[in-house]
């Protein structure tokens, strides 16, 4: 037995050093990658609240009981719009390069290409 | 007991990935320690019992998005990271106003701990595939359906933009 705020306090953790990442690097693909950290740990606090509902079963206000499975259906769906967000992101990413030959994102300071 | 060890274990590799993550320099340093943190994320997943989303963990994640990264930086033949100056709102407002939220979030956590309660493995059926398949199919089939949409544009889109012009 584990408690559960041991998972959710090393999600915070993760997630702070996400954002750390975001803000603090200066190279546009380690901030992209830093968002993968986020949400990394987010999907941590899903699978711990799902076996956590799992072993306290407990009713919605409206009546339904919860349906602790949801956490890793809605983990399976934060990794498909992951990879979509990828897929595109590395694409702008490369064609950015592709027009300014930098990955700095202090010289990238215009929206157009 | 065990599974507190191996607990601690995993989340101190986890921490000390993105640790790293945040310390080295050249983004394929920084990739690597990513994947050291998704690998070790799958292995706390196991150990909370979803056996599915630590197996799509290392297949999709550690696999197809990391490699992904992985042959970008290689393909632009990214170097090391600039110093520049970078934004000083980032820098003055951002890191304290993040460390006071994970802070009150820690505090919180730590206070509430015993409100909480835990979590514990053992409930065989809890997390295997086929009930996640049933879940999928059944109840969140137009979820599902409209992410298959979404992977589709993404593909499109990125053909679009990596295409060169001209």
């Amino acid at each position: 037995m584990i408690p559960l705020s041991w998972y959710l306090i090393l999600s915070a953790i993760l997630f702070s050093l996400g954002v750390f990442g975001f803000l603090l690097k200066r190279n546009i693909i380690t901030i992209f990658m830093s968002i993968e950290l986020m949400l990394n740990a987010v999907n941590l606090s899903f699978v711990a609240f799902a076996n956590y509902w799992n072993t306290h079963p407990r009713a919605l206000p409206s009546g339904d009981p919860i349906v602790p499975l949801s956490g890793h259906v809605f983990v399976f769906f934060v990794m498909v719009v992951a990879a979509a967000e990828a897929a595109v992101g590395l694409a702008i990413i490369i064609s950015v390069f592709r027009t300014r030959e930098t990955l700095n994102v202090d010289r990238v300071n215009l929206l157009k290409l | 007991m065990v599974h507190q060890v191996l607990f601690i274990v995993f989340g101190l590799i986890c921490v000390a990935g993105a640790i790293n993550l945040l310390v080295q320099r050249h983004p394929i340093n920084s990739a690597l320690s990513l994947v050291v943190v998704m690998a070790s994320l799958a292995l706390i997943y196991l150990l909370l019992g979803a056996e599915f989303v630590a197996a799509i963990q290392v297949i999709v994640y550690a696999g197809a998005i990391m490699v992904l990264f992985v042959f970008v930086i290689m393909l632009l033949n990214a170097g090391a990271e600039e110093r520049t100056r970078g934004s000083r709102i980032a820098l003055f407002v951002g890191v304290p106003a993040t460390v006071v939220l994970a802070g009150t979030v820690g505090w919180l956590l730590v206070h509430g701990s015993a409100r909480l309660g835990g979590v514990s493995i053992g409930s065989s059926d809890f997390g295997e595939t086929h009930a996640i398949a049933r879940l999928l199919f059944r109840d969140f089939l137009l979820p599902f359906e409209i992410t298959s949409v979404l992977i589709l544009i993404a593909i499109m889109g990125a053909v679009v933009l990596g295409k060169r012009e001209g």
